[in-house]
């Protein structure tokens, strides 16, 4: 279809049929494996250690001790919590960006409620509030957003960010007010000798409660998204706004109600945080992780299933990555260079899924 | 303190913005968490021939391994300071490679107390951490290891908390920042000689990050120091609420030149306040360490904590089965607090000669910093005042500090508690 011009590009990129499940697997696996090549020679040319001993000790890093584990685990399932949170949003076309605000603003209720009523309020009834207001504040923080776009078409990738930032100040706001000792910008641990507003360790797991919470949340988003009419809805949004409307979808409800859930889900992550593993609240609460966030879940096709995989393959990395260079004495630079290696294959692998590249054959050229 | 976060999520935001189809990521904002060993000067052969002394201490030492925790790496001066002591203290005390291990970015959050447990689990018998937000986890940490010691910087709790194996320390610094108020004060003596303004116009502009006990009791030994030298000099201080915010530090050094102010010093971790002096020729008395090579024409001197002293102390406590002090509080005899090389470029003339003699005063008890004949509050003496040493959320004050005329800093716990608003200073920004 191309006109016969005497410049004839040497290949092309063209979209793929849908690949069998293995084949895409295949891609990624060889595209994992590409990286770690990548990684070892980057390591060996940087730094001259034994690429072998490196991933061993990546290896090691992560799971080496009992404690690594479940360092593992946790950090697993707060980045698979907020992954799940703005999944919904993502589906339905929606760039919620503001997972970060969304989780410090829930963190910062559950910080509240803990230093308010902390000796006030009895167990059970302590956190039934920090439930309830920390899904209000993430899913208010999502919802405002919303509102607009839903409304007045407002550009929600910008919304969501900016309100990143009112979160983030007002985090330094309060941590500056409830500051132990006076002054000097830090809450310190809330409650660390009435542990009043902490979420129970389980079995003397400090974290099983959280990865338990989250395992449940993903199991509930799988199911929501592939078998519930709300869930088919977002679907329907997101591939067309006007074949929504044609069927008698109300966009705007839809947009709204899925951003109130994306937000509710983010405040829980900020809960899991606050009330189940810091005991404070920082303005690095959050730690990325609503970025992060947006990779796993793109990574994983918004599949609640795969996102565990991606979300562990993330922090695997990055615990490795940071083992690596705590050993053999590197920059935690060096850190961030193999992990955005890994990742940049990985996406890469993406591309390769959807699309192939068609080299023209030089013989039927008119060369 | 945030700005590589700060620019993680631009970065991040700028990428997710321009994505197309699929992509979206950034390798940065990933981890808060990176941690890193940087015992990257290459392994330097313990000297079997070195002396005799240096013999024994690393016999003494050689079942030793220390952990350290920093909330930042070498980027931030205030983790610099600490990093650069500890390799010094390593050498001093002929530490291997293996002995040492550094873990660097480490927030203050869980992940504070899952880096001191680590270390813990590597078979470190003792561990530091640098950040004052890290306290509590260090002392959950302490909790489950009994056995290995941990000590904090900074922190005000451990006198309070009842473990044995978790300690505070800290420095006199207000000694150091007085002295350095001294060349601050000279040096507006010379300006005013030189005729470029008057006595009463002798105005100091201080960059602080928090009205928080540390910050206050640092300006005001400065603008003490200075005052002993220059009676007419005044103080303004604007606050930025953060340790580290380069350009809030900087807006507020503007500021405070466009008020007139002769002089700046600050207490924030960034550059921002010296950068601010040097493009508009204002002399600067910088904090953490000599800011020359940036500021050549307006670094006057800087005082700072050298924490090897410290570190020596504590792995030697270890190595001969002692204990560890709760509170630990060295000043300028015992080397932990010190000032940089002056600038004669900036400093005054003979301005060497009054810091030695006044840091002589200090060191024999002749001179105290807080003299409370020296200062007033409200327009009045200070006879008696109760401070809040044992930390608590309703700031309960509870330890009398002033007896025999003077208010004694840094003596009941490490870290400073002087938080008294003395006249003489005004505060532009009090909400942080």
């Amino acid at each position: 279809m191309s006109s016969r011009k005497k410049h004839e590009p040497k290949f092309h990129i063209a979209k793929r049929d849908a690949l069998a499940w293995w084949q895409s697997w295949l891609i990624r696996i060889a595209a994992v494996l590409a990286a770690l090549i990548v990684c070892a020679l980057v390591t060996v040319v940087l730094t001259g250690e034994n690429p072998v001993q490196v991933y061993l000790k990546m290896f090691d890093g992560a799971f080496g001790t009992k404690r690594r584990i479940w360092s593992l685990a946790q950090n697993t399932a707060m980045l698979l919590c907020v992954s799940l949170a703005v999944t919904p949003a993502f589906k339905m076309r929606f760039w919620n960006i503001g997972a970060e605000g969304q989780v410090l603003m829930g963190g910062l209720a559950t910080a509240a409620c803990m230093i308010l009523f902390g000796e006030s309020l009895s167990g059970p009834a302590l956190y039934l509030v920090m439930i309830v207001t920390s899904c209000l504040a993430g899913a208010v923080w999502a919802v405002i957003p919303a509102f607009f776009k839903a409304n007045w078409k407002t550009n929600e990738t910008l919304f969501t960010l900016m309100m990143n930032y009112i979160a983030i100040q007002l985090v330094s706001y309060y941590t500056y007010i409830w500051s132990v000792p006076k002054g000097s910008g830090q809450i310190g641990v809330i409650n660390r000798a009435t542990k009043s507003g902490w979420l129970p360790s389980l079995g003397g797991h400090d974290y099983l409660l959280n990865i338990l919470i989250v395992a449940a949340l993903t199991v509930f988003m799988f199911i929501y998204l592939r078998s519930s009419k709300q869930g088919y809805e977002i679907a329907v949004v997101g591939e067309s706004e006007n074949t929504a409307r044609y069927v008698g979808i109300d966009v705007k409800k839809v947009i709204i109600r899925t951003l109130i859930l994306s937000g509710a889900i983010c405040g829980i992550a900020g809960l899991l945080l606050v009330s189940g593993t810091d005991h404070t609240i920082t303005r690095d609460t959050a730690a990325g992780r609503g970025f992060t966030a947006i990779m796993v879940s793109w990574l994983a096709k918004f599949n609640p299933l795969y996102m565990i995989l991606t979300s562990f393959l993330l922090v695997f990395f990055q615990k490795g990555a940071i083992e690596i260079s705590t050993t053999f004495g590197l920059n935690d630079s060096f850190s961030d260079i193999l992990t955005g290696i890994i990742i940049f294959f990985i996406i890469g692998s993406e591309f390769f899924i959807n699309y192939t590249i068609k080299v023209h054959n030089a013989k039927k050229g008119e060369k | 303190m945030k700005m590589r976060k700060f620019l993680a999520l631009a970065l991040t935001a700028t990428t997710v913005l321009s994505m197309s189809a699929l992509t979206g990521c950034s390798s940065g904002s990933a981890d808060s968490t990176t941690a890193a060993a940087t015992e990257a000067a290459k392994a330097e052969e313990t000297k079997e021939e070195g002396a005799e002394e240096t013999a024994a201490q690393t016999a003494a030492a050689a079942d030793i391994k220390v952990g350290f925790i920093f909330l930042h790496d070498e980027n931030s001066t205030y983790d610099k300071n600490f990093i650069d002591a500890a390799k010094a203290a390593k050498e001093a005390l002929g530490l291997t490679d293996d002995q040492v291990i550094f873990k660097m970015n480490i927030p203050e959050s869980s992940e504070c107390y899952e880096a001191a447990a680590d270390l813990a689990d590597r078979g470190c018998n003792i561990v530091f951490a640098d950040s004052f937000g890290h306290e509590q986890y260090m002392a959950q940490a302490a909790e489950e290891f009994p056995d290995v010691q941990f000590c904090h910087a900074t922190g005000t709790t451990a006198h309070t908390a009842g473990l044995d194996n978790f300690h505070n320390a800290f420095a006199s610094i207000y000694e150091g920042r007085y002295l350095a108020g001294i060349a601050a004060g000279m040096k507006l003596n010379e300006m005013i000689a030189d005729g470029q303004f008057t006595e009463d116009e002798a105005k100091i502009g201080y960059v602080g990050a928090y009205t928080y006990a540390e910050v206050i009791s640092g300006y005001t030994s400065f603008y003490l120091g200075a005052r002993s030298v220059c009676p007419s000099a005044t103080m303004e201080i604007q606050f930025t609420g953060s340790w580290y915010d380069e350009t809030a530090e900087k807006e507020a050094a503007n500021t405070l030149i466009s008020r007139g102010c002769k002089l700046i010093s600050q207490h924030a971790d960034s550059m921002g306040a010296p950068t601010a002096c040097e493009s508009a020729g204002v002399p600067n008395v910088s904090y953490n360490g000599s800011t020359v090579s940036a500021c050549p024409n307006t670094f006057i001197v800087s005082s700072k904590i050298d924490w090897a002293p410290y570190f020596e102390y504590m792995v030697n406590c270890v190595a001969n089965g002692e204990a560890i002090a709760a509170d630990w509080c060295k000043g300028l005899e015992e080397g932990s607090v010190v000032l940089s090389e002056l600038n004669d470029k900036a400093a005054a003339e003979g301005t060497a000669d009054a810091i030695a003699e006044a840091e002589k005063k200090l060191i024999s008890g002749e001179l105290h910093v807080f003299d409370t004949s020296v200062f007033t509050v409200d327009g009045a003496a200070v006879e008696s005042y109760m401070a809040d040493v044992d930390t608590d959320p309703a700031y309960t004050p509870d330890t009398e500090v002033v007896s025999d005329g003077y208010f004694h800093e840094s003596e009941m716990r490490s870290a400073p508690y002087f938080d008294l608003r003395i006249d003489g200073i005004t505060t532009l920004n009090e909400m942080f």
